[in-house]
């Protein structure tokens, strides 16, 4: 098992490189003079010159990756051209309020698919079965932005249950998590419905049930642990779209993560932090991924990784 | 010769197939509903969509305000019968504008998805064609495309190209070609091994007719069906980008940008999201209907779940 996680995190490390390079040429591939385009077009010669210089771009590429990579590998990412802080500093001081909220989103996500997806498959071509399809299709088409201030003029605006923008309470999590959730609980639902099917045609649930066994039994301990390895599969990949979606999810909500950072530091022009986040971002989602390869082993007592 | 015969002996098993499956059995009766229903919802898909390009282009005939002119007098005037939609905060009628907006909306939709597939299409098929370095060099660069999960690949490209109609296009349609790569390439491993490409190659046909002729028209049918789910995801895409203020840029009447704007109002006048919102989510549905309908018309393995 330690020897599988060893050699997948070995094998993780050409995509890391080979983000960190499209991170390195981001920069380097702005449209005509990238230092000028940083600097605005009202910068005197001066001050475009200093910014050519900070970011260490009057120097030979070849120099310049090479610096870049030493300082990434001690984790440097520069400084902000905005704030002067370094770039760290300014993506971990809201990196967590990104990750609690992908959390709970994903938790409640996973939660009402799994419930809907298995419901819908034992109650296959029933009346909620298609509710519980359409439901999916209607989840996957709905731009979130959308929903998000949708939610915000029901439950923030008329009904004023729940705050509509900020992080300051346990309530400011309501709208923006079930507006992440929305994201992907379509497809988690869609995804548990069809391997539930699939594993409810197979002999050994029809052993559980002749054993005499509680359907509740036969679905939950028998059927659905041998039905979720697919789900688990979705969740992992879906995370990264989650990742995504929290960039639009924060901008609606005023909710101060990277993903907000990211879309005001496109704005500002402010390159280094749009390499940091940019790399967090593809970090999270590969070590994710990772993780859940992992999982599987827990999910699927049949795979045994390693010799 | 052989091909023919193949093909009889698939239709005869094809037919005997539903034979089996016409017998008087509730179940099967409830199945064959079941696809009805999804069928029709896919019709239904089609016609929304031919009706929203047919508004689209008949723009002009359609509503008789211009999505660009200002009024200002008639600014966040609720809907009536002169405005059914009411009117933004520059007085410009809303339905108007969204009638407009399907233009962009919908080109950018197929442009990105186009470039889509001439990047990716070639990609898939020579990766799975030609296993070896091509493959591997073609599968890395696709993993590192991937690893800039959904939205952030439009969104780090965007940054880099910086905002307006043509850029959003490439960005899209470049986060919209890993999928096809992957669909491609693999129909083609699976096609390659097959004997009538040992017969064409025996022939003496080389790789590119091979390729164009033999492989390419039997992995289309997945690619259709991802190329008109992957037009409803550009849709999105490109209106999220709109919707940042990273997208097509006012006062294009392009639908994610109307939200952004109407996000500002939202406390006191609603209209200008929800509208926009709307109209994003009923094309995006339609697509998606029309996808999952050509996917259980194009391939009868999936049909059952």
């Amino acid at each position: 098992m330690l020897k599988y996680i060893v050699q997948r995190l070995i094998a993780a490390v050409p995509t890391l490189l080979g983000v960190a390079i499209v991170v390195f040429l981001m920069l380097r591939m702005l449209p005509g003079d990238p230092a000028r385009t940083i600097a605005g077009a009202q910068a005197g010669e001066a001050d475009v010159e200093m910014i050519r210089h900070s970011l260490g771009l009057d120097q030979p590429v070849g120099t310049q990756f090479v610096t870049f990579i030493t300082r990434l590998a001690h984790l440097d990412l520069g400084q902000s051209a905005r704030s002067s802080q370094p770039v760290g500093q300014e993506v971990m001081a809201r990196l967590p309020y990104t990750v609690e909220l992908a959390l709970v989103a994903i938790v409640l996500a996973t939660a009402i698919g799994v419930i809907a997806g298995v419901i819908a498959a034992t109650h296959h071509n029933s009346r909620v079965d298609y509710l519980v399809s359409a439901a999916s299709l209607f989840g996957v088409s709905m731009p979130v932005y959308w929903l998000g201030l949708m939610l915000i003029v029901v439950f923030a605006i008329n009904l004023q249950w729940f705050p509509a923008a900020g992080a300051d309470q346990p309530l400011s999590f309501v709208l923006p998590s079930f507006t992440l959730a929305s994201f992907v609980v379509g497809l988690i639902a869609r995804m548990t419905r069809s391997s539930m099917l699939e594993v409810l045609r197979q002999d050994y649930v029809q052993t559980a049930r002749s054993k005499g066994l509680h359907e509740r039994v036969v679905l939950y301990v028998h059927a659905l642990r041998n039905a979720l390895l697919p789900v688990v599969t979705i969740v992992g990949l879906q995370f990264g779209t989650l990742l995504g979606g929290a960039v639009l999810t924060e901008t609606v909500f005023g909710w101060p993560g990277i993903g907000q950072l990211l879309v005001d530091s496109i704005f500002a022009r402010d390159y280094p932090v749009v390499q940091g986040i940019t790399l967090t971002f593809s970090s999270l989602f590969i070590l994710v991924n990772l993780a859940v390869d992992v999982l599987y082993a827990y999910v699927d007592p049949r795979i045994h990784y390693g010799s | 010769m052989r091909t023919s015969i193949q093909e009889s002996t698939m239709a005869a098993s094809a037919l005997t197939k539903a034979q089996s499956s016409e017998r008087p059995d509730a179940s099967d009766n409830l199945r064959l509903l079941h696809e009805m229903r999804k069928h029709k919802a896919s019709f239904i898909g089609l016609v929304v969509l031919a009706a929203c390009a047919v508004l689209a282009i008949a723009a002009p005939l359609v509503t008789p305000y211009d999505p660009l002119k200002q009024i200002l007098r008639d600014a966040l005037l609720d809907p009536s019968l002169s405005h059914p939609l009411g009117t933004d905060y520059l007085g410009r009628d809303i339905l108007a504008r969204i009638i407009y907006g399907g233009r962009y909306s919908l080109s950018i939709g197929f442009v990105a998805v186009a470039i889509g597939l001439a990047i990716g299409v070639p990609l898939g098929a020579i990766s799975g064609f030609y296993s070896g370095w091509a493959d591997m060099l073609i599968q890395r660069f696709i993993d590192i495309l991937l690893s800039f999960p959904g939205f952030l690949l439009a969104l780090s490209l965007v940054a880099v190209l910086g905002v307006g109609l043509e850029n959003v296009i490439l960005s899209v349609g470049i986060s919209a070609t890993p999928s096809f790569v992957r669909l491609v390439r693999a129909s083609t491993l699976s096609v390659r091994q097959l004997t009538y490409i040992e017969a064409a190659r025996a022939l003496g046909q080389n790789d590119r007719v091979i390729i164009l002729r033999h492989i390419l028209p039997n992995t289309m049918a997945p690619v259709i069906v991802q190329a008109t789910l992957s037009l409803g995801s550009a849709i999105l895409l490109a209106a999220g980008l709109g919707f940042l203020g990273l997208g097509v840029q006012p006062p294009t009447p392009e639908w994610g940008s109307m939200l952004g704007e109407g996000r500002n109002y939202i406390f006191s006048n609603p209209n200008m999201a929800t509208f926009p919102g709307i109209a994003i989510f009923i094309t995006v549905l339609a697509f998606n209907l029309m996808g999952d309908g050509l996917r259980d018309a194009l391939d009868p393995r999936l049909r059952k779940r």
